[in-house]
């Protein structure tokens, strides 16, 4: 459903992504593992065009672009199709929880005030969030904020959403929360692309792993084969030091 | 106090203060209105970095920020006509303050722009909102929350800087003062008394800044 090929950035002189591929079929819940810098984040900003890359193609429902030379419309139209949780949340801090999910429903895809206002309302309930509808970002603690972000996520019926480590703001308790709600979204065949650092997560929930080191993919495969066979030794190693591999002698 | 004087600062009190409403208030009032749609332009070519608009932007705020106003005013109603273009004192008043404002203002709002977290830009752009949708609807509205007590501050002086108007021949307070001056030769009272209209109007006006900034307050605290 979504593919990227040979994707490239920099900034500056700094070479962030050295030429990803990365595919997405529907349903799937990919997970990008890798250590901080190795452009995961990026790759993920470059895929919902809020970084421009320096080059490579997308696919996109049978649709190819040239990535860094996609017409605003049609960044607009994508736009429409696709969905970002951020790290930090970034609800519109000017819009109750409620108008959080509406805004976009309304504005961007114009959708009438009340129809959005019932579908925002069960996305909300979705996330456990419908009684803080009327509440403003401010009052809400970031594991709530960060619901009401996937609520909003949700509410536009996106074909696939990206999440850029959305729970890397939060402490346990609160991440545990957030977590959940994504592990009910996946039960229910959302298409998602998650970067994150919680590895039980990335076991547990999804069904395929990129690993990233240094601007490129290391390794990539079904979710099983990653974490109980990965083929390259920088994966083991990066499995082994977050736990999720036991140590095994015999590959010292 | 003599009588006269009582006499005399009575009677000037309601001719004094009538041209501040006719003549001060709307020329703050339309030369300010104006002066935020300039800023607000200014300041968006600037943020969003439109080649070209932006430098004139740029130009237009470094020239009217690094000159006098009253050089302003004097260029404008007294040095246009040499070049066939008469304008009358009250626009010429206006054409002035909103310009000289505007640059001013600009970068008030320019720099509450910035101050916005890009992430509020990004998510509404993600949401499927145009540029322009999430400028006006999202970072717009909280910047201009932001901006409104250094805005009130200009405000606040242009009711007072209104004054220099009297020197193109604007009929307003000042002016209307310097006519009694003239007439009765109490300049200490009567300028005593126009300061004291003018502190009654500037103290209005911060009371309606401090209602706008509770109304504008909802969502006041920021998160952390």
């Amino acid at each position: 459903m979504l593919e990227v090929r040979d994707v490239r950035k920099a900034f500056g002189q700094r070479e962030v992504l050295k030429g990803v591929d990365l595919q997405v079929e529907r349903g799937d819940v990919a997970v990008i593992l890798g250590p901080s810098g190795s452009g995961k984040t990026t790759l993920l900003r470059c895929m919902n065009f809020l970084e421009t890359a320096g080059g490579g193609t997308m696919t996109f429902d049978g649709e190819r672009f040239q990535l860094g030379r996609v017409p605003k419309r049609d960044i607009l139209r994508l736009r429409k199709k696709t969905a970002f949780v951020f790290q930090s949340y970034n609800l519109f801090r000017n819009r109750t929880a409620l108008q959080n999910v509406t805004e976009g429903l309304i504005v961007g895809l114009k959708i009438p005030r009340d129809q959005a206002e019932r579908t925002a309302l069960q996305a909300l309930e979705k996330v456990g969030m419908a009684p803080w509808r009327s509440y403003y970002p401010h009052q809400l603690s970031g594991g709530q904020q960060q619901r009401v972000a996937i609520a909003r996520a949700i509410a536009a019926d996106p074909e696939i959403i990206f999440f850029d480590e959305p729970t890397s703001a939060l402490d346990p308790e609160l991440t545990a929360e957030v977590l959940s709600v994504m592990r009910r979204l996946a039960e229910e065949g959302m298409t998602m692309l998650v970067v994150t650092h919680e590895m039980g997560f990335a076991r547990s929930v999804s069904s395929r792993v990129v690993f990233m080191e240094d601007g490129r993919v290391v390794e990539s495969g079904s979710s099983r084969d990653i974490f109980e066979n990965p083929r390259q030794e920088r994966t083991r190693a990066f499995l082994r030091l977050t736990g999720s591999l036991p140590d095994n002698p015999s590959s010292k | 106090m003599s009588e006269r004087l009582f006499a005399i600062l009575t009677d000037s009190f309601w001719k004094i203060l009538l041209p501040g409403l006719t003549v001060t208030i709307p020329l703050t009032a339309i030369a300010f209105s104006l002066a935020m749609v300039i800023a607000v332009a200014a300041a968006l070519v600037q943020f969003a970095n439109v080649r070209g608009l932006r430098q004139l932007a740029r130009f237009y705020i470094w020239v009217f920020r690094g000159t006098p106003l009253l050089v302003q005013l004097f260029v404008v109603f007294y040095g246009l006509p040499n070049m066939g273009v008469l304008i009358d004192p009250f626009p010429a008043a206006v054409l002035v303050f909103s310009l000289n404002e505007g640059a001013y203002c600009a970068e008030t709002v320019r720099s509450a722009l910035e101050s916005v977290p890009a992430g509020q830009l990004e998510a509404a752009c993600c949401v499927g909102l145009s540029w322009p949708q999430a400028m006006g609807r999202i970072v717009l509205p909280q910047a201009m929350r932001t901006a409104f007590p250094p805005l009130s501050n200009s405000l606040i002086a242009m009711v007072k800087d209104t004054s220099l108007a009297a020197n193109i021949t604007v009929a307003e307070m000042f002016m209307a003062t310097q006519r009694i001056v003239a007439r009765t030769y109490e300049p200490l009272a009567l300028y005593i008394e126009v300061g004291l209209i003018y502190l009654l109007f500037s103290t209005a006006l911060t009371w309606l800044q401090r209602w706008g900034e509770k109304k504008l307050g909802a969502y006041e605290r920021q998160e952390a």
